[in-house]
């Protein structure tokens, strides 16, 4: 079934991405046939089957709970494009 | 001026060791061909030259005693750059980490330095790892040592230029479902996709978690073994590592028993290419006249492995890349505007056209709806995918077949068409989705003297009977 524009943009809103019109025609058009050939996976019989999740190293994984030196604040927080000395900055989120 | 395709990283270390040869010099000679022919090739993304020559220095000047131990003394490397290393950028090949260089470095890097290697440089690959050419880079695409109007493999593709070349005898990459195997059939280069968990990620930048894997490259069995062993191993820092005693790969690599082969059908269907057909064939004769066993086996999950791995790879990678907005590192674009207006407009300019395909993919794959038919679906095919190589390892020891369909194609030829890139990783996708290792070996030349991968496949943990198998094939000259 081809995915429409709608739904190419409700997508591109939960991936926060801002896609021109042409992207939205485009990757309308490229899903479809990729979907497509993803669908043959429905020939495959699963019903009940596991699905795989971590099979090889499924396992818990303990440590102790130790304090040990973390990056330097300063080597973080220097990185980012707006910050000071112990926040980043983004855009104001309320009013 | 020679190059590195006639001295091994073996023979160097040997040298540098027992003080016959000088780091120094063979960091300024790796160094010197990385600016000439890896410009050529844009093969490079940033060359560390400062921080190698002072390790250079360093080995030339330890103590005799001290620098026997080192396995790598004074070998020149290459590194997939999206793998961490301190004091130089870091940028998955994408334009959304400007800037970015990174303040820890990845484990693999402690353990190669500490065994003595010295890094030259960070190699180009398609953006985040995502592709089959090497056209995703923002910085361009690399050429094909072998026939410059080619695509080297990806998403690898600087990693296996650079040894391809002889600017250095060894390089890491990283797979996610073929990015180091199919790059090294391209360029006629030993490449293994070890067992999922045999080397720790810490600090390798996730694409997708499930089997993603740190990968070496390198031009003879021997030396491919020697860099795993130093890279391999269990790590604090990576709960998916695996503790595994592992044998020194590289003084184990004679074959002294004969093996059981499967040749799995479902790998010779239609699309194949003649020459590597006929290749693989010719492998068949020689391992049967060296008294192995060869027989048919069949993986009928085989064509279901590319729409299982697009599924879960693109799902993956859509939570993996949430963390690239803006605001802790990188990119920023509308800073002025709404705190959502920064986030989407930073990932549009910051991202190039297939990863947001991907992106786009794994999002959909995932969203409500939808998770049972894609993520779920794909998820119970592929633990039935692996099911099937348990089984096959039941009766067989190894399974051979092609590394990739075609040898090198055009740069330009299928980048217009995803679909068709994405089933250049039909023969590789299967081994990660079952988290088993493999091997891609030079075997041979196709008419037109491109080179051709054959691929072995072993079981968990299987890597020593891949070395051999390999040196077998394709003994040492």
């Amino acid at each position: 079934m081809p995915l429409s524009t709608d739904q190419v943009r409700h997508v591109a809103r939960l991936a926060r991405l801002h896609l021109s019109d042409d992207e939205v025609a485009r990757f309308a058009r490229e899903l479809t046939v990729i979907l497509d050939y993803i669908d043959e996976l429905q020939q495959v019989p699963t019903e009940g089957g596991e699905p795989a999740e971590q099979f090889i190293t499924a396992r818990n994984v303990f440590r102790e709970d130790i304090v040990k030196a973390s990056l330097p604040k300063q080597a973080v927080l220097s990185l980012a494009p707006a910050s000071d000395d112990n926040y980043f900055h983004v855009p104001r989120v309320l009013g | 001026m020679s190059d590195y395709k006639t001295i091994s990283a073996t023979q160097i270390a040997d040298d540098v060791r027992e003080g016959r040869g000088s780091a120094v010099d063979f960091t300024s000679k790796a160094l010197k061909l990385a600016a000439t022919e890896g410009r050529e090739l844009n093969a490079f993304i940033t060359l560390c030259e400062e921080k190698a020559l002072r390790q250079a220095a360093a080995i030339d000047q330890m103590s005799p005693e001290l620098r026997a131990k080192l396995p790598l003394a004074g070998v020149p490397i290459a590194l997939k750059d999206n793998i961490s290393y301190t004091d130089y950028p870091m940028t998955c090949g994408s334009h959304i980490l400007d800037g970015y260089i990174p303040p820890f470095d990845a484990t693999v890097v402690t353990r190669l330095i500490e065994a003595g290697a010295v890094i030259i440089g960070k190699t180009n690959m398609d953006e985040f790892a995502m592709g089959s050419s090497n056209e995703n880079s923002y910085f361009g695409p690399v050429k094909n040592p072998v026939d410059r109007s080619r695509a080297p493999g990806g998403s690898s593709g600087g990693s296996a230029a650079v040894v391809a070349q002889g600017i250095v005898p060894l390089s890491l990459g990283s797979e996610t479902g073929g990015s180091v195997r199919q790059p090294a059939a391209f360029c006629g280069l030993f490449g293994l996709k070890p067992t999922y968990g045999a080397v720790s990620r810490f600090g390798l930048t996730a694409f997708a978690s499930s089997t993603d894997q740190i990968s070496p490259f390198a031009r003879s069995a021997e030396d491919l073994a020697l860099l795993y062993r130093v890279v391999a191993g269990w790590d604090e820092n990576d709960s998916t590592s695996v503790a595994y005693d592992h044998p020194d790969y590289a003084s184990v690599l004679e074959l002294d028993r004969k093996l059981k082969i499967g040749l799995p059908k479902e790998y010779f269907a239609e699309g194949i290419d003649a020459d590597v057909a006929a290749t693989i064939d010719r492998a068949r004769q020689a391992l049967e006249s060296a008294g192995h066993t060869i027989s048919d086996v069949s993986l009928p999950l085989t064509n279901k492995a590319i729409p299982t791995y697009y599924v879960i790879a693109s799902a993956e990678a859509s939570a993996n890349l949430a963390r690239f907005d803006g605001v802790r590192y990188g990119l920023r674009e509308s800073n002025d505007r709404s705190l959502e207006a920064m986030y989407s407009d930073t990932r549009e300019s910051g991202f190039g056209p297939e990863v947001k395909r991907r992106i786009m993919l794994g999002t959909y794959a995932l969203s409500s709806g939808y998770y049972d038919a894609y993520y779920n679906k794909a998820s119970q095919v592929r633990e039935l995918m692996r099911q099937e190589f348990e089984q096959s390892f039941k009766s067989v020891d190894l399974l051979l077949s092609p590394t990739s369909p075609t040898p090198a194609f055009k740069l330009g030829e299928k980048i217009d068409d995803p679909l068709a890139m994405y089933l250049s990783d039909v023969y590789t996708a299967p081994a990660s989705l079952a988290g088993v290792p493999a091997i891609s070996i030079p075997y041979g030349e196709s008419s037109d003297g491109l080179p051709i991968g054959v691929q072995c496949i072993a079981a968990s943990f299987g890597e020593s009977l891949l070395f051999q198998i390999a040196n077998h094939l394709v003994p040492r000259a």
